[in-house]
């Protein structure tokens, strides 16, 4: 800065004294404009008189023919043709335009459209960047989905919607006593192996923890590491950890913890074994060296060489991970384990409803965005998601007399073995921050041999009493 | 040719002003309004709640954290990175042997040098992330760093870096420093041009050492530049979120070890849609920013030296 620079003395004091005043010149006539600003509109809540069109046999939520329809998709794991194969049928009945968004960033590309008070009219509220829910059934923006429930079914007329899918997602898309999700996939989530690495071997998938950690012994020794998991999203560990705990404890303990009762987790004995259960693992160095760091495409790849035998995973993962699965792989994937005194059978199963699609009440055309998912919600439909992402729907009995790939195989058979003996956990679900955040961090910890188990739990509670504390959480209930 | 001047001047200014005045002035204003509320950032309504968000703030453990980290790669970033910035510079420029005719030359193939040293400020700090956060992969084959200490046979120091509660931070400040070190390179080389050659003379007429060259002619003839430089890298080691949030594992884990604060405030507005709670933080950050400026523009203040 040769001597060009004599007037860069950074901002002087008078400088800055001058500038500010001229901000503040500046701001004063922009004040008239923070009428306009991002919290000053969209929060008129009148009642939008959304286009009607006649209600008919054919048509039972009454869309009006031409009306334009946008939905906002998650495009993750399960991609998103599934959803535009059932536009291309909305465009065709009803002769309408539909825009169609694949995004990976639903809440912060929508946030804002909420907020002006123009969302689109369905969205697959998916994907680590989701909306929040709670807070957008809480202040009214969610269309109320019962409409859709007492429709008359694409299949059959005689049907109504409701009979046609699986219970659980009428139970679980509920905020209170308004249905206002519509969970639309079904997700077996737990221990995913290859059969063929098992066979190979000469092992026999566990029945219990305790057989688990015996045989955890055996493949280390021929070996090959016995877990792995994704350190980057300590939450995956999760979806076994936490439905073991429920499995062994049974459910009105896990109730309890969803509803952050006080003393839900040291309470619970069942809490104890599970998280000692992982101690020991971790203290036996069962998971494979570096799985802390690991994305979980990384973990999955790794799983797919043959690097380690179990995955803790949901039933996406054989879409998701299809580009380095061997052919002869055989992917398959187990029930839970026994531990002792258990309160649910052996065979329970943590499966849920997934894929949350919601339908904005303040959209342009709600009777549009609700007839989408009645499309998806018929048998035709419900087989092509089967066909192109390998994953079971909330439709009962659609992937009947399919030939389904192995994982979707293995996946519908222990679903059936399981019956009606099926977990469902909503604490990711209302509280993301604790579960990902505050409890993940705990068990990233936990697995790298650097958190006692004792102190796992008196943690976890700690921060679950955080959260039943802390008045800018919107609380939920569930007694079932 | 007077008359009416300032008229119009401001007639050819108001446009461009009030432009600004919308888009920029308005949104800074409103952050300090909404901030005071308890918007959700998903209605467009709102109660005015007063200082409670920032009381929260003050009695939050993870902001602190977050500060916390952002102000250890304050403290050691800009050092490293403008410490080395200054070293190659003076390298490519003054460090060289000396050639017939030449007072002072560069190392050889220095053009070579600039240009690649400069290149990572081509790439988007997106794609930065996601390369150096494959090249931390902890798995011993495809990971780069743990395969090619093992091709050397240091397996003893093979790591799960990012995944490593001690060593994350760092492993995330050392990408920051590679990225920004060719910038400075560039920087300072511009600024060593307009150093006149025959102070170099002079200095090595008396036998001065390239050591001594550095200290007593470079470095104080530079001071403007690296104070400006000590701003700007501070700003950016303020700030960290597209590395951290990318590189991280469990979104500034593990276990909240490299947690930052626009971190911490895009969570809580986008995660937990908590937009007034997180634009108090937007208002925390600008505090923190504007002292560490203010503070590095009163303390590193020379005198000027004319040449």
């Amino acid at each position: 800065m040769g001597s060009t620079s004599a007037h860069n003395e950074g901002v002087g004091r008078r400088n800055l004294i001058k500038r500010s005043a001229a901000l503040g010149l500046l701001t004063i006539p922009t004040m008239s404009f923070l009428s306009a600003c991002a919290t000053g509109g969209g929060g008129t809540d009148k009642e939008t008189k959304a286009p009607g069109g006649e209600k008919s046999e054919k048509n039972p939520l009454g869309v009006k023919q031409g009306a334009p329809l946008e939905a906002f998709i998650f495009k993750g794991g399960l991609g998103d043709q599934y959803a535009k194969d059932a536009e291309a049928d909305y465009k065709a009945t009803y002769g309408a335009e539909v825009k169609h968004t694949g995004t990976q960033q639903v809440g912060p590309k929508l946030t804002p459209r909420f907020a002006g008070g123009n969302p689109p009219d369905v969205i697959d509220n998916s994907g680590a960047d989701h909306l929040n829910m709670n807070q957008l059934s809480t202040q009214g923006q969610l269309q109320d989905l019962t409409v859709l429930l007492d429709a008359a079914s694409m299949d059959d007329p005689a049907k109504k919607v409701r009979d046609t899918i699986h219970p659980s997602t009428i139970e679980k898309g509920k905020h209170g006593d308004k249905f206002d999700v519509l969970y639309y996939a079904f997700t077996i989530y737990g221990t995913w192996y290859s059969q063929k690495l098992l066979d190979d071997k000469g092992w026999a998938y566990p029945k219990s923890l305790d057989e688990m950690v015996k045989l955890c012994g055996e493949i280390k020794k021929a070996g090959i590491a016995p877990w792995t998991y994704p350190g980057k999203y300590p939450y995956y560990v999760h979806f076994n950890l936490f439905a073991q705990i429920a499995k062994i404890g049974g459910m009105e303990k896990w109730i309890a913890i969803d509803n952050l009762e006080p003393n839900a987790w040291t309470s619970n004995d069942a809490v104890k074994e599970v998280v000692e259960h992982y101690e020991e693992l971790a203290a036996k160095k069962y998971f494979l060296e570096g799985s802390q760091g690991l994305t979980h495409i990384q973990s999955q790849t790794a799983w797919n060489k043959g690097k380690a035998v179990f995955l803790p995973n949901g039933s996406w993962v054989e879409n998701e991970s299809a580009p380095t699965t061997p052919k002869d792989f055989g992917m398959a994937v187990g029930a839970l384990f026994d531990g002792t005194g258990d309160k649910m059978p052996h065979g329970t199963l943590r499966g849920e409803p997934s894929e949350p699609y919601i339908v904005a009440s303040k959209g342009k055309n709600p009777a549009g965005g609700m007839e989408l998912l009645r499309i998806m919600l018929s048998k035709k439909h419900a087989q092509n998601f089967a066909t192109k992402v390998k994953s079971l729907t909330c439709v009962m009995d659609a992937t009947e007399g399919m030939a389904l790939s192995p994982g979707l195989a293995s996946a519908s058979k222990v679903f059936g073995e399981a019956g009606d003996n099926l977990i469902s956990l909503q604490l990711q679900e209302w509280y993301p921050a604790l579960t990902d955040e505050k409890i993940g961090g705990l068990t990233g910890q936990l697995l790298t041999g650097e958190l006692k188990a004792a102190d796992w739990i008196k943690k976890t509670q700690a921060e679950a009493d955080k959260v039943a504390k802390d008045d800018s959480v919107t609380k939920f209930k569930r007694s079932a | 040719m007077q008359h009416g001047k300032y008229r119009f001047i401001v007639g050819f200014l108001a446009l461009p002003l009030i432009v600004y005045a919308i888009f920029v002035i308005s949104p800074f204003v409103q952050a300090f309004q909404i901030s005071m509320t308890n918007w959700s950032g998903l209605v467009g309504t709102a109660e005015f709640v007063g200082l409670e968000n920032f009381q929260r703030l003050w009695e939050s453990s993870d902001f602190w954290n977050a500060l916390r980290h952002n102000v250890y790669m304050l403290a050691l970033v800009p050092v490293v990175t403008l410490g080395l910035g200054l070293f190659f510079a003076f390298m490519l420029n003054v460090g060289g042997k000396r050639r017939k005719n030449e007072v002072i030359a560069g190392v050889g193939g220095s053009k070579m040098y600039k240009f690649v040293f400069f290149f990572p400020q081509v790439i988007s700090v997106t794609i930065i992330a996601v390369i150096w956060f494959n090249i931390y992969n902890p798995d011993p084959d495809d990971g780069m760093l743990n395969s090619f200490l093992g091709f050397i046979g240091l397996d003893g120091l093979q790591n799960s870096w990012l995944g490593e509660k001690s060593l994350a931070l760092w492993c995330i400040s050392a990408v920051m420093v590679w990225g920004h070190v060719g910038f400075y390179v560039v920087l300072f080389s511009a600024a060593m041009a307009s150093i006149p050659r025959d102070i170099y003379e002079a200095a090595l007429l008396d036998g001065a050492s390239r050591f001594h060259t550095f200290f007593r002619i470079t470095l104080p003839l530079l001071w403007d530049t690296v104070q400006t430089g000590w701003v700007y890298m501070g700003i950016i080691a303020l700030d960290a979120f597209a590395l951290v949030q990318i590189m991280s594992v469990n979104m500034g884990g593990p276990d909240g070890a490299t947690d930052v604060m626009p971190l911490r405030l895009y969570l809580t507005a986008f995660r937990d849609s908590q937009f007034g709670y997180a634009s108090a933080m937007g208002v925390a950050m600008l505090i923190v920013t504007m002292t560490f400026a203010v503070l590095t523009m009163r303390f590193a203040r020379r005198e000027r030296i004319e040449y």
